[in-house]
């Protein structure tokens, strides 16, 4: 995987995201990729929680220049690379295949020595973010407790208990 | 037509202002209550206290417009979406930094008494004393048996819990019962007790967070959202404590959006007759007249007021003639110390969200000992399990991560240094003669940085940190130091201190103004040095002393 310079050098005539212009098939295109890296379980995926639109707003909101287009480069570049490999579009492939292009995605960020390509790792934050901290997220994935009233500072835990929804 | 007239004006309406209001209403004074700012009034006004995550637009995280518009505040946490509104903004309050300067002020009713950390320590009798002992700067005119009194009032009205340690070094208070420290800690503090034989002491923090009722105040429900406003009163704050205290007497009149540019000198008397005021919604001057007047602005801001006065006289302003009005400038130097982890507690947790951490009390340069530095530092700290928001190294995407993120992660613990600065007369404030602020008021130039002293002491705040983590059975420890800039420890000190002699010191033994006695300044202006301490205890309980003073010295008709 080439990274950014496979959008350049490619002639595909798969859509690609330009500026900051999401349209509805982009969000679709970041709520799949978000309930990849959080799916449904017992509980909601990230999809559930509306990851997209979220995502999208805080790479407009938070995100410098220089972050947004390393984001729409990186996510162009997932679209492009995921057809070329698997020969389907990302959004409708079997999860396992999804996964696992993901994962691999991750892998090459944690191992390679300038941290690349930092749109997964934009990807995992955002949708880590959006998920526990969203209403599902934080009450049903989550113990939310909204008011505690006392403070414990010793009780027994129990492998499977719930962490807090706020630290 | 003759000026509006009070029997005190207060300046200011923070943690000092408003002691300073209520005492001074209580004790039968007609008191007007002076605010730059707009109002905020208790709960109403508290508008994100109780949103959930969810309803936090950016979840905490900044915005890019965030970051532009305030590139000082950005400088720390301070910056954040909740409670901006709270936080002085830099473009309409420009400050000049001749050296680098973080000055973060809230210029509302409450002013910080809204955001701040709420740690509250008295200062000892070695810290009172440290200045003559050691030939820095002038010694204080007061020792810890003259504020003692008056810690023990403010502290039973404010509201502190804590544990009665019974340590020289941080004197006891009049608690309320401390709030529990979690197994990690407990176990953690044992082993540094048995290790350094009582010489060392990890402590449960004592913060202006109440665990039981107090009139008007449910008390502390540990949602650990204190700088939002606290619709249960569970800290001290103006709006919690003081003013509704004052507002019950019938005695005072707040007045917000009143800057104060001056006050106003009467050579023949000697003495300040009243306020000139820049209402700063209309533009327009006001003049209010008083028999005494309080400044509590915050440190610098009163200093400034007092440079703009009777500059006729003194080119310098009221407080000049000592040579020290706007030196010594103090901080409390910080963000160094050391983080590690522990193992074998997986299967402990703990309820609720604590809103203080651990403290732990000097140890340095006591009893003897002579570091390469004078003076010494205190953590503040704690340990918890990491959440949601953490690297699972060994898991990549998927269910397996996400089940993982929904269970308590491990224990950590950390712990940040807060250093004592030495009163340098070079570390200086001064009107600025060509910046000025929204209001055509002169802006100020900062010019102060730590020296030898806070460098030599900074390498022993890292160092003791990792000492003592191994020593509590922590693994992985790791130093940090994120780098210090004056004024970010937000415990801005000096610029008219207290002293004995006016030579060199701008107020007296019972904080007035040596060219104007009754001119009263009993924020963090009036500190002749710093101590380790988190301050503003301290600024509560020589404003009570201060405002039985005046109105004793009012009676005796000496006013």
């Amino acid at each position: 995987m080439v990274g950014a310079t496979a959008i350049l050098t490619g002639c595909s005539p798969d859509k690609q995201i330009e500026g900051l212009n999401f349209g509805p098939d982009d969000i679709t295109f970041l709520d799949e990729l978000g309930d990849t890296i959080i799916p449904e379980t017992d509980t909601p995926g990230a999809k559930a929680v509306g990851i997209g639109s979220f995502i999208v707003m805080m790479v407009k909101d938070t995100y410098n220049a220089d972050q947004q287009k390393a984001f729409v480069d990186g996510l162009n570049m997932i679209r492009k690379e995921f057809k070329s490999e698997k020969g389907t579009d990302f959004v409708g492939a079997p999860a396992e295949d999804r996964l696992a292009y993901l994962n691999g995605l991750y892998e090459q960020y944690k191992t390679s020595e300038n941290k690349e390509p930092q749109v997964i790792n934009m990807l995992r934050d955002l949708t880590v973010l959006g998920y526990f901290s969203s209403e599902i997220g934080a009450t049903q994935a989550l113990n939310y407790v909204e008011v505690p009233g006392r403070y414990d500072g010793c009780i027994d835990y129990n492998k499977g208990d719930k962490a807090y929804a706020i630290g | 037509m003759a000026n509006q007239s009070y029997d005190a004006i207060v300046v200011g309406s923070g943690i000092s202002g408003g002691w300073a209001a209520k005492e001074l209403t209580e004790k039968g004074l007609k008191v007007l209550l002076l605010e730059r700012g707009p109002n905020v009034e208790h709960v109403k006004d508290y508008k994100t206290a109780t949103l959930p995550p969810w309803e936090v637009p950016h979840r905490g995280r900044r915005t890019q417009e965030m970051l532009e518009n305030h590139p000082n505040l950005r400088r720390d946490y301070v910056l954040n979406e909740l409670n901006l509104d709270w936080w002085a903004h830099e473009s309409d309050s420009p400050y000049v930094e001749e050296k680098p300067f973080t000055w973060f002020r809230g210029y509302q009713v409450g002013g910080r008494s809204l955001l701040w950390g709420r740690q509250s320590y008295r200062l000892a009798d070695v810290d009172f004393e440290a200045n003559a002992k050691e030939g820095i700067a002038v010694d204080w005119p007061i020792r810890y048996k003259d504020l003692a009194p008056w810690y023990s009032y403010v502290e039973k009205f404010a509201g502190i819990s804590g544990n009665k340690d019974g340590l020289d070094i941080l004197p006891d208070g009049e608690f309320m019962p401390p709030m529990p420290m979690n197994c990690v800690e407990k176990d953690a503090a044992e082993r540094i007790k048995a290790h350094y034989k009582g010489a060392r002491h990890w402590i449960m923090g004592r913060p202006a967070n109440i665990t039981q009722p107090l009139p008007g105040r449910v008390g502390c429900q540990y949602r650990n959202k204190c700088s939002l406003g606290c619709p249960f009163g569970g800290y001290f704050s103006t709006q919690a404590s003081t003013l509704p205290a004052a507002v019950a007497t019938g005695n005072l009149t707040l007045r917000p959006w009143s800057i104060v540019r001056r006050l106003i000198y009467d050579k023949d008397t000697q003495k300040a007759t009243g306020v000139e005021v820049l209402d700063a919604e209309t533009n327009q001057t006001v003049e209010y007249d008083a028999k005494i007047i309080f400044l509590c602005a915050s440190a610098f801001n009163s200093t400034a007021i007092l440079m703009r006065t009777a500059t006729d006289i003194w080119p310098g302003g009221l407080g000049s003639s000592s040579g020290e009005l706007g030196h010594n400038v103090m901080d409390h130097h910080f963000r160094l110390g050391a983080r590690g982890t522990i193992d074998g507690y997986e299967d402990k947790y703990y309820f609720g969200r604590r809103p203080t951490g651990l403290y732990i009390p000097r140890f340095r340069n006591l009893d003897g000992e002579k570091r390469d530095y004078l003076r010494g530092f205190g953590y503040q700290g704690g340990a918890s399990r990491s959440g949601w928001n953490r690297d699972v190294a060994e898991l990549n995407f998927g269910a397996p991560m996400k089940e993982a993120l929904t269970e308590p992660g491990p224990w950590s613990i950390g712990f940040t240094a807060f250093g004592e600065i030495l009163p340098y007369h070079d570390n200086h404030i001064r009107l600025s003669d060509s910046v000025k602020d929204k209001w055509g008021m002169e802006a100020l130039v900062m010019n102060a940085e730590i020296k030898e002293n806070e460098k030599n002491m900074r390498k022993d705040m890292m160092a003791d940190a990792a000492e003592m983590l191994e020593v509590a059975g922590f693994k992985d420890v790791q130093t940090y130091d994120s780098g210090y800039t004056f004024g970010q420890g937000i415990h801005e000190m000096g610029t008219a201190r207290m002293g004995r002699d006016p030579k060199s010191s701008v107020l007296n033994g019972n904080n007035q103004v040596w060219d104007a006695k009754n001119v009263f300044v009993t924020d963090g202006a009036a500190m002749t040095s710093a101590a380790a301490q988190n301050p503003s205890l301290t600024y509560m309980a020589m404003t009570a002393r201060a405002a039985a003073f005046a109105v004793e010295e009012l009676k005796k008709r000496n006013l």
